[in-house]
């Protein structure tokens, strides 16, 4: 899914979103602990390009997405979306502003009303936005089925009644209702089998061209996210630790994060590819966000972790390749 | 913890206080009755009813009544029933209360043990005929009411059937501990007619938790390892099943231990806070009613706390939330 | 090299009996596992593969699953021994680790406690001996501190530890096959990769393993053979680098062409196959996936069975022509990535 389009405007803005979750202080301790989902995230996401989020559980990518259309309430920093701040706007406010950006969540199952009928959930953001008469919305609702992939008969069926996939299409149908700009789709394709995972990546890479839809897509599978993505975000415990162009973060990560993330994963070896990189063995998992180390996040794991590391947290820096790196010490320049 | 127990105390005092001013209220607030007729009784003398109403303070202020009535109760300990004059309502509760613990705890061992061997037995062998027998055993105990159950036991034990069959039980009434033998032979069938109603109940409940314990995942992997089936059913899915069981145990308990038996004591005459409790509603005997429930209260109170404290010592999860 | 298989199911047969009669999830599976060997059992929801594996353990205990079909393990056909025996079976000779390893363990018991009672349920040791085991065991599959892990309770794991926790007391008496389903899916790509080198030390210590899982990436790295799944029967079966580098059956070329892969060209659209993944009422007479492939053809109509051509181990479930295959997957890969994908699915 390669931007067709120049580079265009930037449709979204994020400068140093936070998100904090206060604990209850636990028996005797004084201070109150604080969940940092989302640590200070600066991205940007430019007209009819997908930029990739991708992360381990933990590292706040869900949260990330949910705060970029505005579902929580940002603890900190600024969100703008087509030129306007909707950071701290109310509810009312954000009304007008919700048809232009849309979610596409991850289980199909569970976000969809299983009381409500398939074409009654397509229908329903645009009876909220008031789209037109009940005819009006009909015809739309057929028109978005046809879209997806869906026939005129599953109108009237029960989310029981459908597939993962189906389900999932469904969702995706009332998504493209309101006809967004953006879409910030929060792991669509790993609740699903792959041979449906990869009919619902191509729809998205179709509704992409069609609509000229602008997409911000997360998913902890490294595979999917390199097949849709123009540029990719690698977030770890709240922080964004690398940011590039796809190809390039591949072929060359910067952030030793993303040298172990890449070296671990599985990938089918069928005598066609190139020899497997070498793998990295991360010690221990990843810390308990609520213990987030100080300084450099990944330095209780990092195989070139050095004192700096500890004392300082790295800043995300552009290189001069144009790649944007949270290191000291990045392994490239 | 600490914090934990302090929050529960200062919770409980609230409770107690909002009971005590709520119970005080119907009695002195409500509208069209003198309280001073009712707490003198019925063919007062002007001289009593002009004492009582100094010594209650009814022609002061309602908040400076209730503390007056309140001091009495819990501070002189002086507070005497408006019936039975010249028996104090403290000592009362305090001689009542040996009879409702033997009864409920009586009572308490029989329906546990009924309630979890049938419910066991019952999701152990769920499907087959057994199942439903046994839940019909707990359907039938949940219906009956204990006062009605309990009269027709001592229909039967006293007078049908008391030359034959049942010519050992005794009439109806309380022997104290210091005749063991007596003891348990007067409240054996008040005990049996207690814990029907309450096995039924946790037979059900319990079976239910056992069938959704042996469906978990846990079991699976318990069966996996090669354990025998009735290690998996009593180690893991009962020992599991009891926790939410205990829970609302500890509740039962202290409600009947505030008297919440009422009706079986009254039924089998026993003299225990339930009966008390019972008396002093029908003769509207104010201090008593003011005791028996604040007793009650602050057992339930009582037994909510200690319920969420058993909680997490029993699931380990709970501990750490 | 031993002959004998060290597991060797013939034509198992599991079906449900539900209220629109009967329900035949696997139909007629015939695989087996040689001693000290990984397979890869591979395939989507609705395969079989899942519970061909509970059904070898006899861990399906609902009343209305019947079981057909031989179970040899080391010569004794499983599905006919006497409980008493199969539960010494369970947990001494074959262990199985299940997917989420959340819920794996009784909550109420520590880790040490429950490793012990597996241990003390197939040997005679005292109490002590078998607690000792178990920190070794924990120790043993790299959870660090294991003395006072042993007494912590399943909660207090974070998912990669309480995985490994479940894999050391799947080991705990030495069983000769460690069945393991989907033991990486709830995981972490990074702890995902930290327990497949942890299987594969098992694996060198002599245990053969069955692993099952949707991932083919993961087959890719670490299985000796590779059982494709389709429908409640095997597809195509043989040793890793023939099905990987030489797939012959079209149900796994679809698998491999969709997934999207992180070495390698990109592709613009996924191949995809068709459809969806066949539901276990629903399995046709003849070939279970012919509605989904583009080279069906009249032939198919009829079930194929499992056959070899020429080099014996490497076996597929299909009609088309023997030497062909390489070609007619591109030219079927071709017609699936071209193809604009609004599959409409014909459901009743």
């Amino acid at each position: 899914m390669t931007a067709r389009t120049t580079p265009s405007e930037v449709l979204l803005r994020a400068s140093d979103v936070t998100k904090h979750y206060p604990l209850r202080a636990d028996g005797f301790s004084r201070h109150r602990r604080v969940l940092r989902a989302v640590d200070g995230v600066s991205l940007e996401v430019r007209g009819g390009e997908t930029l990739g989020i991708v992360g381990e559980s933990g590292c706040g990518k869900s949260t990330l997405g949910r705060c970029l259309v505005r579902l929580t309430e940002l603890t900190g920093g600024r969100v703008e979306f087509d030129g306007r701040d909707i950071s701290t706007l109310s509810t009312r406010r954000l009304r007008p502003v919700r048809p232009g950006m849309q979610l596409v969540f991850q289980d199909p199952q569970a976000s969809l009303n299983p009381r409500r009928r398939a074409g009654d959930t397509v229908a329903e953001p645009l009876l909220v936005h008031r789209y037109g008469d009940a005819a009006a919305v009909r015809r739309r609702v057929a028109e978005l089925f046809d879209v997806v992939g869906l026939a005129a008969a599953h109108l009237d069926r029960y989310p029981h009644e459908f597939s993962g996939g189906q389900r999932q299409r469904i969702g995706i149908a009332r998504a493209l209702a309101t006809n967004p700009k953006l879409i910030v789709a929060d792991e669509p394709v790993s609740a699903l089998d792959v041979s449906i995972q990869a009919q619902v990546l191509n729809l998205f890479a179709d509704l992409q061209e069609e609509f000229a839809l602008t997409y911000v897509f997360i998913a902890h599978d490294l595979g999917v996210v390199r097949h849709v993505s123009d540029r990719i975000a690698v977030m770890y415990l709240g922080e964004i630790v690398e940011l590039g162009e796809t190809e390039a973060l591949y072929k060359e990560p910067a952030h030793p994060y993303t040298q172990a993330l890449l070296s671990a994963v599985p990938d089918i070896d069928d005598g066609a590819d190139a020899p497997r990189r070498e793998r990295i063995v991360l010690t221990g998992e990843v810390p308990n966000p609520v213990d987030k180390p100080t300084g450099c996040p990944f330095r209780t794991r990092c195989p070139y972790a050095r004192e700096l590391c500890a004392t300082e947290r790295p800043r995300l820096t552009p290189t001069a390749s144009g790649r944007h790196t949270a290191c000291h010490f990045p392994l490239i320049d | 913890m600490l914090r934990f127990i302090v929050k529960r105390f200062a919770s409980a005092l609230l409770v107690m206080f909002a009971i005590s001013v709520l119970v005080f209220l119907i009695f002195f607030a409500t509208p069209g009755v003198d309280p001073a007729a009712r707490i003198a009784g019925r063919n007062a003398d002007p001289a009593t009813l002009a004492q009582v109403r100094h010594s209650f303070g009814l022609d002061r202020p309602m908040p400076v009544r209730y503390l007056l009535m309140m001091r009495h109760l819990l501070i002189n300990r002086d507070l005497e029933s408006f019936v039975n004059r010249g028996s104090r309502v403290i000592p009362q509760i305090v001689q009542a209360t040996p009879v409702t613990l033997s009864l409920v705890v009586g009572a308490a061992l029989i329906w546990m043990t009924a309630g979890i061997v049938m419910g066991t037995a019952a999701a152990a062998l769920r499907g087959k005929a057994a199942d439903p027998l046994i839940m019909l055993v707990g359907v039938v105990g949940v219906s009956l009411p204990a006062y009605w159950l309990g009269e027709v036991v001592n229909l039967i034990t006293q007078k049908q059937l008391h030359s034959s069959v049942f010519s050992w039980v005794p009439p109806p009434g309380y022997v104290g501990l210091d005749h063991p033998g007596q003891w348990a032979l007067h409240l054996l069938f008040p005990w049996l007619t207690l814990a029907l109603l309450y096995a039924g109940i946790y037979a059900r409940l319990l079976r239910g938790e056992v069938v959704t314990a042996l469906n978990e995942d846990y079991v699976r992997t318990a069966r996996a390892k090669g354990l025998s089936e009735r290690r998996i059913l009593i180690r893991h899915a009962l020992r599991c099943s009891l926790i939410p069981i205990v829970s609302l145990f500890g509740l039962d308990f202290g409600a009947l231990v505030g008297g919440a038996a009422l009706l079986t004591e009254v039924v089998f005459g026993l003299p225990g806070i339930g009966k008390l409790t019972f008396d002093a509603l029908q003769n509207l005997d104010l201090p008593v009613i003011m005791g028996t429930v604040l007793y009650a209260a602050f057992f339930v109170v009582l037994a909510n706390a200690l319920v969420d404290i058993l909680y997490a010592r029993l699931d380990p999860r709970a501990r750490h939330a | 090299m031993p002959d004998q298989p060290l597991l060797d199911v013939r034509d198992l047969r599991v079906s449900f009996r539900t209220r629109q009669g009967s329900v035949t999830v696997v139909d007629g599976l015939s695989f087996s596992v040689a001693p000290g060997e990984i397979l890869g059992v591979v395939g989507e929801s609705g395969s079989g593969k899942s519970v061909s594996m509970l059904a070898v353990l006899r861990l399906l205990t609902s009343p209305n699953v019947t079981v057909e079909g031989e179970v040899r393990f080391r010569g004794r056909n499983l599905l006919t021994l006497p409980d008493k025996e199969m539960r010494a079976v369970r947990g001494r000779e074959i262990a199985m680790v299940f997917q989420d390893p959340m819920t794996a363990l009784t909550p109420v018991y520590t880790v040490g406690w429950q490793i012990a009672e597996q241990i003390r349920a197939h040997e005679k040791v005292s109490r002590k001996e078998a607690h000792a085991r178990a920190v070794g065991l924990l120790s043993d599959v790299g959870i660090p501190d294991a003395a006072s892990r042993a007494n912590a309770y399943p909660h207090e794991f974070s998912g990669g530890m309480r995985q490994r926790a479940v894999i050391a007391m799947a080991l705990s008496c030495g069983p000769a096959l460690l069945i393991a389903d989907e033991p990486t899916t709830a995981l972490d790509v990074t702890v995902q990769a930290q327990i497949l080198d942890l299987m594969r030390e098992l694996n060198a210590q002599g245990s053969a393993v069955v692993l099952i899982t949707h991932d083919m990436g993961v087959i890719s790295q670490i299985a000796d053979r590779v059982l494709v799944m389709y429908g409640g029967r095997a597809a195509e079966e043989g040793p890793r680098r023939a099905v990987f580098h030489g797939p012959r059956h079209p149900y796994t070329w679809g698998l491999l062409d969709s997934v999207p892969r992180v070495g390698g060209p990109r592709l613009r659209r996924l191949p995809t196959i068709a459809g969806m993944p066949v539901a276990p009422g629903n399995l046709p007479d003849g070939c279970a996936f012919a509605p989904r492939c583009r080279l069906r053809h009249d032939r198919c109509e009829e079930r194929p069975a499992l056959r070899d051509f020429g080099d014996s181990a490497h076996r597929d479930a299909c009609w088309l022509p023997d030497d062909n295959r390489a070609s007619l997957r591109l030219t079927s890969r071709a017609a699936a990535t071209d193809v604009p994908d609004m599959e409409r699915e014909a459901t009743p």
